[in-house]
């Protein structure tokens, strides 16, 4: 790989993928990191698990949120893929000289509010501050810890041929809204960031099908990463149906004007499960029924065939791979 | 109408325009080889997953319309060298950050800490230079038709408001001149072309009746949706096997015969044509924009002119060359799918989202079987 750290390193394809696979897990590897999931699960006892994340995003707020509202969202959502309820949080902040408080004091609201609705306590926390110039006003770490819910067990290998996959709702809000913030594309105000703490909804979908085998909330990458990185650790194949797919018409537009597409786009309050197909419907049905969950929906099928590949129907009914992003999303020329 | 009923009537309509086309290339001896100009069309069709429903008789091959693709070796360097420079920085459109220059490209240049902005628009850029004004802030002006009114207005804006630090690193191309060059060269064996809408919205449609008229080939500007590309398709098909040759356009709800007459003024007010050198094809006549004189104090190629030493041919092996002539399928590259991959690319048509090696490997080689 590259002798130095470039940006692309950091936006969740395969370059991201050789970051930790070359440099990460050789030196850091050990069993229960090497299963490679959203967050760690423990044995101390109590079966907990265990997460962490950073939270670096220009503009620090934004239409649905902040970086306050995603890091708490975030880190809540990671350990809620595990099937684990999320107790407890740090925060760890990294501030830049001349930072106003107001602004941190706006940050930090943002973060109290997230964690009471998604019933999470901060209960360590750290602090930072790097000189002008070192930083980008301020970056958030957050680790957090649950229980796993009795009865449930979450994992990639646990996904099988003949399963359907299930998305919770409109793919690409977030990154649709962060992008036009950031370039000053006019959207309209019934799209905004997605932003959410999904741990009600998944309580409720384990409660409901305790067979769910697998979730992962699509975040960095989206929807292609995630189930590229779930393909190729169960070993099947992924098919998903184009005219399934949970797009708003804003959000195809901004694909459009700048040649991304939205199985790319970064969600930060969806989550894709894979159920057994005989379960679907009563898992959509409680999915429904939660307000982070209204516009859930199946979008396609786990296959023998092409393992650890991802390939859709299109609509015009060709097959075509999905293929895994290999850098930062950036604009076409023309 | 609502979306379902919509989405069927799509579907129905596209069925039927392949059936014709099946219908009307059934027992050719020879396919048919069609080429689409445009980086965003050969996108779309693999996205749509058209190629494996066309018949054996239809081949689709990929022409020069991939912007970054086009660019030369020499103009990266140019580039990657005033990255390097304390009092510059570059703007540029993302896509030109991994172009490999001839031993290094800008995202190579960012990380040694040279000041890259990646902006969607060249008003992004004059805008970037208006906030520092100690700095000299050069945009790399690449792309064709579609991107060279804004890059006009960013440069007569500059003017207007006396920004003296905003500058254009040009090569600027025009498509026609290229297609052109594309037909002069023997071993061209195309029947038809499916015309750059996008570019078509500047030029016009009649811009491209050359081809009918000195070449005897048929061309249709298409738009970008699944259904407009097939409708594009089915049009071609359609004259090659009537053995007729004219200019259509299937794009009609925003091409226009005469083209965008504003952006055309605009574009003729600051540039003037001049021979460009393109990756693959070598120099083409006509085929490139420069400052007029009035403007060329905006052109940082002249405000500070480099001592490099010319490009070196590449060792690597890399064919993006043949591949953008259509000569060769990306699969046929000894390169492609091995040495050179979308993280490590030997060659700018891996690089770019709309290159055609980029999407021959991302949508699975070319005619992708499931299983």
């Amino acid at each position: 790989m590259d002798e130095t750290i470039q940006l692309a390193h950091g936006a969740g394809g395969r370059m991201s993928a050789l970051l930790t696979e070359k440099v990460l897990r050789p030196i850091l590897g050990n069993p229960i990191l090497d299963r490679m999931h959203d967050g760690a699960t423990l044995d101390m006892g109590e079966k907990i698990a265990f997460t962490t994340d950073s939270y670096v995003v220009a503009p620090r707020f934004f239409p649905g949120g902040s970086i306050g509202r995603l890091a708490v969202c975030g880190t809540v959502n990671d350990l809620a893929m595990t099937g684990a309820e999320a107790k407890y949080l740090s925060l760890s902040l990294i501030l830049e000289e001349g930072l106003a408080v107001e602004e941190l004091r706006r940050v930090l609201r943002d973060v109290r509010a997230a964690a009471d609705e998604a019933g999470v306590a901060i209960v360590t926390g750290d602090t930072k501050v790097v000189g002008h110039g070192a930083g980008d006003g301020i970056y958030i770490n957050t680790a957090g810890v649950g229980e796993i819910i009795a009865g449930v067990d979450i994992a990639p290998q646990n996904i099988r041929p003949g399963m359907d996959v299930v998305v919770s709702g409109f793919l690409g809000d977030h990154a649709a809204t962060i992008t036009a913030a950031r370039h000053g594309l006019k959207l309209p105000e019934t799209i905004q960031s997605d932003a959410a703490p999904l741990n009600g909804l998944v309580k409720e979908m384990l409660h409901a099908v305790p067979e769910v085998a697998c979730m992962r909330d699509p975040t960095r990458g989206g929807v292609a990463a995630s189930l590229n990185e779930l393909a190729a650790q169960s070993g099947t194949g992924i098919l998903l149906d184009e005219e399934l797919l949970p797009v708003r018409p804003e959000v195809e537009g901004v694909c459009e004007l700048l040649g991304f597409e939205p199985l790319y786009l970064a969600n930060e309050g969806k989550l894709l499960a894979f159920v057994p197909a005989e379960k679907t419907d009563a898992l959509l049905d409680v999915m429904h029924a939660h307000r982070y969950g209204k516009e859930a929906r199946r979008i396609g099928t786990v296959t023998e065939k092409a393992p650890g590949q991802v390939a859709m129907k299109t609509a015009l009914g060709g097959v075509r791979i999905v293929d895994m992003p290999t850098g930062s999303l950036v604009p076409r020329i023309c | 109408m609502n979306e379902k009923t919509a989405q069927a009537k799509e579907r129905e309509l596209s069925a039927r325009l392949l059936e014709e086309i099946k219908r009307l290339t059934a027992g050719r001896k020879q396919p048919m080889r069609l080429m689409e100009v445009c980086g965003t069309h050969t996108v779309s069709i693999f996205r749509a997953g058209l190629r494996q429903l066309l018949p054996p008789e239809v081949e689709l091959v990929s022409g020069p319309g991939c912007p970054v693709c086009v660019t030369p070796d020499g103009y990266m360097d140019e580039a990657i060298a005033y990255a390097g420079m304390e009092d510059v920085i570059v703007a540029t459109f993302g896509d030109m950050l991994k172009v490999p220059g001839t031993s290094s490209s800008l995202a190579e240049a960012a990380a040694r800490g040279g000041d890259v902005r990646i902006v969607y628009s060249p008003l992004d850029a004059l805008a970037i230079a208006k906030e520092n004004t100690g700095k000299k802030v050069v945009f790399l002006a690449v792309g064709f038709e579609t991107t060279a009114p804004t890059a006009a207005a960013a440069v007569l804006t500059a003017e207007r408001e006396n920004v003296g630090n905003f500058f254009l690193l040009p090569a600027q191309k025009l498509v026609p001149p290229a297609i052109g060059a594309l037909l002069s060269d023997e071993d061209a064996r195309i029947d038809g072309f499916l015309l750059p809408g996008h570019v078509a919205v500047v030029t016009g449609s009649e811009k491209f009746s050359f081809l009918a008229e000195e070449y005897y080939l048929p061309g249709v500007v298409a738009g970008f949706s699944p259904t407009e590309l097939l409708r594009g398709i089915y049009r071609l098909v359609r004259q090659v096997t009537a053995g007729e040759a004219h200019i259509e356009n299937e794009y009609k709800s925003v091409v226009r015969p005469e083209g965008n007459p504003a952006a055309q003024k605009m574009m003729d007010r600051i540039y003037e044509t001049c021979a460009a050198e393109w990756r693959g094809l070598g120099e083409i006549p006509d085929s490139g924009l420069r400052l007029r004189d009035e403007y060329s104090r905006f052109d940082f190629s002249a405000a500070r002119p480099l001592d490099l030493p010319p490009a070196p041919p590449k060792k690597s092996g890399c064919r993006c060359g043949e591949v953008l002539q259509g000569k060769i399928l990306p699969k046929e590259c000894r390169l492609f799918g091995t040495a050179c991959m979308p993280e490590h690319a030997a060659g700018p048509c891996m690089v770019s989202a709309e290159g055609v090696c980029a999407a021959w490997y991302k949508y699975g080689g070319g005619i992708f079987q499931y299983g």
